[in-house]
């Protein structure tokens, strides 16, 4: 995959993680069908204009049930983020090192979401950084990662 | 004006646990565990195991009344009780539903307690197993965050940069609690000496947290009894009353994919000021504090938001011994708490509380009147108790 393509088949972390599946009551189907789509997907009510994230029934803000999706840039800053050592996952024994980000999404009322934080996993992170969406492509469901713009 | 509070209304008459144990150490069944730290609480207080008729208990405790009243002979059960949320949140949440039902008259004497041997069902620090994630976990585990150290880690990191404080405030929280450990033949770090450097020389777990920033995991359990206070005076120790009890959450905490809008918070924002106004005290008067250590960055929260230090000052008043028994400012987690006594989801840390009000802990602090219990933190619902002789 061309560096410049914010499309990968390689998975930042180990084969044998989780992996997400939409919920049974469809609520946040739309949520995967956009990611698999390459495309980021925020609930936003249609009556008020709050987002929210994860997926609700109903605005949290006005309660009405006509929530709706707005599409976002993909571009974020990093919230919060942290360096993980130790594996508690058996995929994860032999991995070393990774890096968390919880990346916060000024084009979507400043939701937040996680994913990893492409690249060396000991460089050097700062909250407030700048990051753009990576989609990481497996067998049947797409994964949101972040990396450096133009990274 | 009524008082609908139960202020003063309610006291901790017994305290009871058994050895605790390294996890997977312990040589009975969970549930023996419960029952021999409910019998001990219950002759601690000069009581029969006749007179309780009531159990409370939180993180889905697997020792339900029914089975314990049937194994005990106790002849009827008027009040049971679970406390919702995991981790350690409704450990002073259970003891507050106890004292609640104490004084709505629907028991008389009720026992809380926790009992945990979790080798013998399934651990809080492994990951998900399952290769498919719904709902919450979905936007997180695919990303290696599923353990609890990692989701504090990343609301600690957060705090620590809202507030510029360093990890010499998370190896302040830790030291104490393992210095306060070597006074406490109970505890199970007891002859382990800690230091400084033995706190850095530590692996990292996930940053911010090394090793000892994190709870044992332990094999135990612990009970307390309460009953009113008007009965709790003729028992035999001198009764330890609850000044206040409240439990809770904020607005929106732990909303999906860490979107609490108050982030690095340990959640004691709405809770700490019902406790103090039903107690009629403020922190100042707080003479020792007991506050929940799954991970010493909750606990630097806690003491923020209980009003015991301001959050720019938080570095100073965790180091330089300030929470370090007998000297120190404001004594933590003197019995060495869930990160070196015992994790037993935080109730040792009421008997503690006990222990010091009656005057009996390994590291007492002088003439102390008034304790802090805080139970959480990071989680949700979180509790917190007030306590005085």
């Amino acid at each position: 995959m061309a560096s410049e393509s914010n499309i990968t088949t390689e998975s930042y972390l180990p084969e044998g993680m989780p992996l997400p599946a939409p919920m049974p009551d469809g609520l946040d189907a739309p949520f995967w069908e956009g990611t698999r789509a390459h495309t980021l997907l925020v609930q936003r009510c249609n009556a008020c204009g709050t987002f929210q994230f994860g997926p609700e029934w109903i605005c949290h803000k006005c309660r009405s049930s006509d929530v709706g999706w707005a599409q976002c840039s993909g571009r974020g800053k990093v919230y919060a983020f942290e360096r993980v050592w130790h594996p508690v996952h058996k995929a994860l024994r032999d991995k070393g090192p990774y890096l968390i980000t919880l990346v916060e999404l000024p084009d979507a009322g400043n939701v937040r979401m996680v994913g990893n934080l492409l690249g060396d996993p000991q460089q050097d992170v700062k909250i407030g950084d700048d990051v753009e969406v990576v989609w990481e492509d497996h067998q049947d469901v797409t994964l949101v990662q972040w990396r450096r713009p133009g990274q | 004006m009524t008082d609908y509070s139960i202020k003063d209304k309610v006291a901790i008459v017994g305290i009871g646990e058994t050895r605790y144990y390294k996890a997977g150490q312990a040589p009975v069944s969970e549930f023996q565990l419960a029952l021999e730290a409910i019998q001990k609480a219950v002759a601690d207080a000069g009581l029969r195991i006749e007179d309780v008729d009531g159990f409370a208990s939180y993180s889905d405790d697997r020792n339900d009344p029914t089975r314990l009243a049937g194994a005990l002979g106790i002849p009827q059960i008027q009040f049971s009780n679970m406390h919702w949320g995991g981790g350690g949140g409704g450990m002073a949440g259970a003891v507050g539903n106890a004292a609640a039902a104490v004084v709505a008259g629907y028991a008389k004497h009720v026992v809380a307690f926790r009992a945990l041997a979790q080798g013998q069902f399934g651990r809080f620090g492994q990951g998900h197993a399952g290769a498919r994630v719904r709902g919450a976990a979905a936007y997180t585990a695919p990303y290696g965050l599923m353990s609890p150290a990692q989701m504090f880690a990343m609301r600690t990191q957060r705090f620590m940069h809202e507030h510029k404080i360093s990890q010499e405030a998370l190896c302040g929280i830790s030291l104490a609690s393992y210095k306060h450990a070597q006074e406490n033949p109970r505890a199970v770090m007891y002859g382990r000496p800690f230091t400084r450097e033995s706190y850095y020389n530590a692996r990292w777990i996930v940053e911010p947290f090394r090793l000892f920033d994190c709870c044992q995991e332990n094999d135990g359990a612990a009970a307390v009894v309460l009953t009113r206070a008007d009965r709790a005076r003729d028992l035999r120790h001198k009764p330890v009353y609850l000044m206040a009890a409240a439990q809770g959450t904020g607005y929106r905490q732990w909303v999906p994919a860490h979107n609490d809008p108050d982030y690095a918070t340990s959640n004691f924002k709405t809770l700490a000021p019902r406790l103090y106004d039903m107690a009629g005290i403020g922190p100042k008067d707080v003479d020792v504090a007991q506050v929940y250590e799954n991970f010493t960055g909750g606990v630097l929260m806690s003491l923020v938001e209980h009003g015991l230090c301001d959050a720019d000052e938080a570095e100073a008043f965790c180091t330089n011994g300030n929470l370090e028994w007998p000297n120190g400012k404001l004594p933590l987690n003197t019995s060495g708490g869930n990160l070196a006594e015992a994790y037993m989801h935080g109730l040792e840390l009421v008997l503690e509380g006990v222990r010091q009000l009656r005057g009996d802990s390994t590291c007492q602090v002088k003439d102390a009147r008034v304790c802090l219990v805080a139970a959480g933190p990071m989680v949700s619902p979180v509790s917190n108790l007030l306590l005085r002789n």
